[in-house]
């Protein structure tokens, strides 16, 4: 909690932006100069201030949306992997299984059995609110899962 | 007489620099604002709803020891504090309104689940989504 908080309102500006396009790439160089620091210290100050490096950041935000699109649309999954920012379905949906424990045609067939009213709750909050709080790496929670198999592929 | 929540406070990191934002850049108007000593009570509100007060207070001893002031501040530059929504008639004049003021959206108005919503922040942190009113 030591950090500045006018440093803060800085890094939150580049959460910001991957917010509002997670689909896109976010370099550290592009996210460093949203806000307005050096690179070097950018993914450093990030993780501090927010719990998790910008990269992985945004692969939950990306897991996040292709989680509310299977939900939500009828979009096939080779269609929301690359609306939400994969370039390879492949990835899309071994990243997907790793990170959730199922993959995106089981989450949505789970999804659609329970049906829920949530109208009044905007729309936003309901996906933050099932956006997945991955504090450790991809890679390693796949080696914890897979006990012995090494792989150190993280974004996607 | 009306019975219910009446003020409303955020914590902001500038009274000056919030009250600013509030006034001049979304249109809200100054309810309160008066100094005793160094603290300061300041409310604004929405020009066609008279009866909420959104308050714009600063984590600051004595109100809060100093330690807590600074985590508020720094919770508060996170964006970790709770949602704010504004509801209005039509969310994309909305928008144009505050984005000809200097407002940064961050989230531009997008169309979904039968309705429109945006998202901005103030300057401090506090997070606002814009929603439309059915």
């Amino acid at each position: 909690m030591s950090q500045d908080p006018e440093l803060l309102r800085r890094l939150l500006r580049a959460k910001d932006r991957m917010d509002a396009a997670s689909h896109e790439e976010w370099s550290n160089e592009k996210l460093a100069r949203v806000s307005g620091v050096s690179e070097a210290h950018f993914a450093r100050s990030f993780k501090e201030a927010f719990g998790v490096p910008p990269h992985r950041y945004l692969l939950t935000r990306r897991i996040e949306r292709a989680k509310s699109l299977l939900r939500d649309t009828e979009l096939s999954t080779t269609e929301i992997a690359f609306r939400t920012g994969w370039k390879s379905l492949g990835t899309f949906g071994r990243t997907f299984r790793d990170v959730t424990g199922e993959s995106p045609t089981e989450l949505r067939a789970r999804e659609r059995a329970s049906p829920q009213s949530l109208e009044s709750v905007p729309a936003c909050f309901l996906h933050a609110a099932h956006r997945p709080d991955l504090t450790i790496a991809v890679s390693e929670k796949r080696r914890q899962a897979l006990d012995g198999r090494a792989d150190d592929e993280e974004v996607p | 007489m009306s019975q219910g929540v009446a003020v409303v406070g955020i914590y902001v990191s500038d009274q000056d620099e919030a009250l600013a934002f509030y006034t001049e850049k979304l249109g809200f108007e100054v309810h309160t604002d008066v100094k005793n000593g160094t603290y300061r009570w300041l409310t604004v509100r929405y020009p066609e709803q008279s009866v909420v007060q959104l308050g714009l207070f600063v984590p600051e001893s004595p109100m809060i020891d100093a330690d807590s002031a600074r985590a508020l501040r720094a919770l508060v530059a996170k964006g970790a504090m709770p949602p704010l929504v504004l509801e209005v008639k039509d969310v994309r004049a909305t928008c144009a309104r505050f984005e000809s003021k200097g407002v940064e959206l961050t989230q531009p108005p997008v169309e979904r689940f039968g309705s429109v919503d945006a998202s901005f922040r103030d300057p401090s942190g506090n997070g606002w989504k814009i929603v439309q009113s059915r």
